[in-house]
């Protein structure tokens, strides 16, 4: 009775579709000419990752990633990678924490939460940074504030 | 060896299960259990005599006065000050350490240098660099080498003629290493630079004595020592406490108080403004009994057994470092990598085995990246554990290598010392 109590918790956490995107990683790797690149680090645990994305009319295209940390961060950015393909940007942007725990059907706990947001925010992070630019440089000459001084 | 199976019997917390497995509890080095000792003691208080100390003539105030000063007596005997007047109560090491910086800050002049070494935790950092920037002084760090042992040889030369203050943790959180203690404070007397010792990780696991030591302040916290949290020490010597100014004001640390101006009171209460932590200091007092009882020289050998038995067990797993000096260089903990494993893979896997063990940079950033690492796992032992907890340790971590191994081409973590 007891093995299988223990043996659920790692089973749980670390469940084979997790281990799956862990020890082979989807989209990992770097791509050229990305619209949208963008790395986060989380300082606390030492958890990284570089999104980049290729947009085409308001949808992301494709989307890589590289990193390194922790297997749920790890299987977290892998399995994000295949669910925003081909989704607008609204789309993923509006995404929460539940859609992402959804994703990875675990309970990570409220310490290992960041963890599984880590590649998510950058990834929101990364568009929101990519549409302001591009929203600037749609703008007249005279508003990019160059006319300030 | 202690006989740790009796001693468990008075830590109602270790009866627990985790997952349907026992609780083999080992981040020691973070907080400690509490005793039923301790725990009564401030029940009792909360039952008995609750009230406040030091203010009012009626009975329970006088009753929670005695208990309150008795606590600081106690604390004073068990590391050898002078009396209570050398020994004022805060919220914990970080605040004992932070009321120094901010007090001896005053006294900095600028191209005066602070003295620390590479393995501080950031509460022995952090307040200094503040203190630094205020008045315009420099910090230095007596550097460690590859053991995780400081340099020694660079001791008189990190230590100089602009040297005001030398602070130092006397037990490394995460390498373990006891630091020479008296060496340092040899160098830095010479000088004529004040001391200040971190033994957050030393008082609780070994026998420190002030007056051997001969520092002139010192910092901890009860709730690593079977105590409660929200108390911590602030040991200093008494014509130094005298000397400098407090740096928080209010009630109880005054003596006389007019519109203009006050007066501080006497020690240590000069340290101690507004109502204190009454039934944290009554745990306190109760936890110093019970580790008197047992005996510091005890508790010290005790983990010095634990400690050599699980480097001994942890060398023999493949792709696993260990980080710090020897064992028997080393206070009750280890911290090590399993090369290739995330740290928090790592605990969550010993965690699904009951094990509570810590994962990260432990409140050591410039030590970590120093040795190029995100950080470490830690296990760090106390008076109730037992061998056959480090045989369990062990076992589990010799499978996290077979459950968490990948493929070469993502392991980018886990390269160890430079
Ligand atoms: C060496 C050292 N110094 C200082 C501290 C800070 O102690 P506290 O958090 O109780 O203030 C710790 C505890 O983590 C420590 O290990």
């Amino acid at each position: 009775m007891k093995t299988t109590k223990q043996a659920d918790a790692v089973e749980e956490l670390y469940r084979e579709e997790i281990m799956d995107h862990y020890q082979n990683p989807r989209n990992f790797g770097h791509m050229d000419g990305a619209d949208v690149s963008y790395h986060d680090y989380n300082p606390v645990c030492g958890d990284e990752v570089t999104v980049q994305l290729k947009m085409e009319n308001g949808t992301v295209k494709e989307a890589v990633f590289t990193g390194k940390g922790c297997a749920i961060s790890q299987a977290a950015a892998s399995m994000l990678t295949e669910q925003i393909h081909g989704k607008s940007v609204k789309a993923v942007v509006t995404m929460t924490q539940n859609d992402m725990l959804e994703t990875i059907k675990i309970n990570p706990g409220p310490v290992r939460i960041k963890c599984v947001l880590l590649a998510l925010r950058a990834v929101q992070k990364g568009i929101v940074q990519y549409e302001a630019n591009r929203a600037n440089l749609a703008k007249p000459f005279s508003e990019k504030g160059l006319s300030k001084n | 060896m202690l006989n740790a199976e009796r001693i468990r019997e008075d830590f109602p917390i270790l009866k627990r299960k985790v997952y349907g497995k026992p609780l083999v509890y080992l981040d020691n080095a973070a907080t400690t259990q509490k005793p039923r000792q301790v725990i009564q003691a401030m029940n009792d208080y909360y039952e008995t005599y609750n009230s406040n100390v030091h203010r009012a003539v009626h009975r329970l105030s006088q009753e929670a006065t005695e208990a309150y000063d008795e606590a600081h007596e106690k604390v004073a005997s068990f590391i050898a000050a002078k009396g209570m007047e050398e020994v004022a109560f805060t919220k914990n090491t970080t605040e004992s350490i932070n009321v120094l910086a901010g007090s001896l800050s005053r006294q900095l002049q600028k191209n005066d240098e602070i003295v620390l070494t590479q393995m501080e935790h950031h509460s022995n950092i952090v307040p200094w660099q503040q203190a630094a920037k205020r008045a315009g002084a420099k910090l230095r760090f007596l550097e460690i080498d590859g053991n995780g042992e400081l340099k020694l040889q660079q001791l008189r030369e990190t230590i100089g003629k602009k040297t005001k203050i030398v602070a130092f943790t006397h037990v490394s959180n995460v390498l373990g290493t006891i630091n020479p203690a008296r060496e340092i404070i040899a160098a830095a007397k010479e000088i004529g630079a004040l001391t200040v010792v971190d033994a957050a990780q030393s008082v609780p696991h070994m026998p420190v004595s002030v007056k051997e030591l001969g520092c002139d302040f010192m910092a901890f916290s009860a709730h690593k020592m079977l105590g409660p949290t929200g108390v911590g020490v602030l040991y200093g010597k008494e014509e130094l406490l005298e000397k400098i100014e407090p740096v928080i004001y209010g009630g109880d640390m005054i003596s006389e108080v007019s519109f203009e101006d006050a007066k501080w009171n006497e020690l240590p209460w000069k340290f101690e403004a507004g109502t204190p932590n009454m039934a944290g200091a009554v745990g306190l007092a109760a936890a110093v009994d019970y580790l008197q009882k047992v005996g510091m020289e005890n508790v010290h050998q005790h983990e010095k057994i634990l400690t050599r038995k699980a480097m001994e067990r942890l060398k023999q797993i493949e792709d696993l470092t260990i980080y710090g000096p020897e064992a028997g260089k080393r206070g009750g903990l280890v911290a090590f990598n399993v090369n290739g494993v995330h740290t928090h893979d790592v605990s969550a896997i010993l965690d699904a085995e009951g094990i509570a063990v810590r994962g990260g940079h432990h409140c050591t950033m410039p030590l970590a990246r120093l040795l190029g690492i995100p950080g470490t796992t830690r296990a760090s032992f106390y008076l109730y554990n037992t061998n056959e907890e480090i045989d369990k340790l062990a076992d589990a971590l010799e499978m996290v290598t077979a459950k968490m191994n990948k493929p070469a081409m993502t392991t980018t973590q886990g390269k160890a010392a430079k």
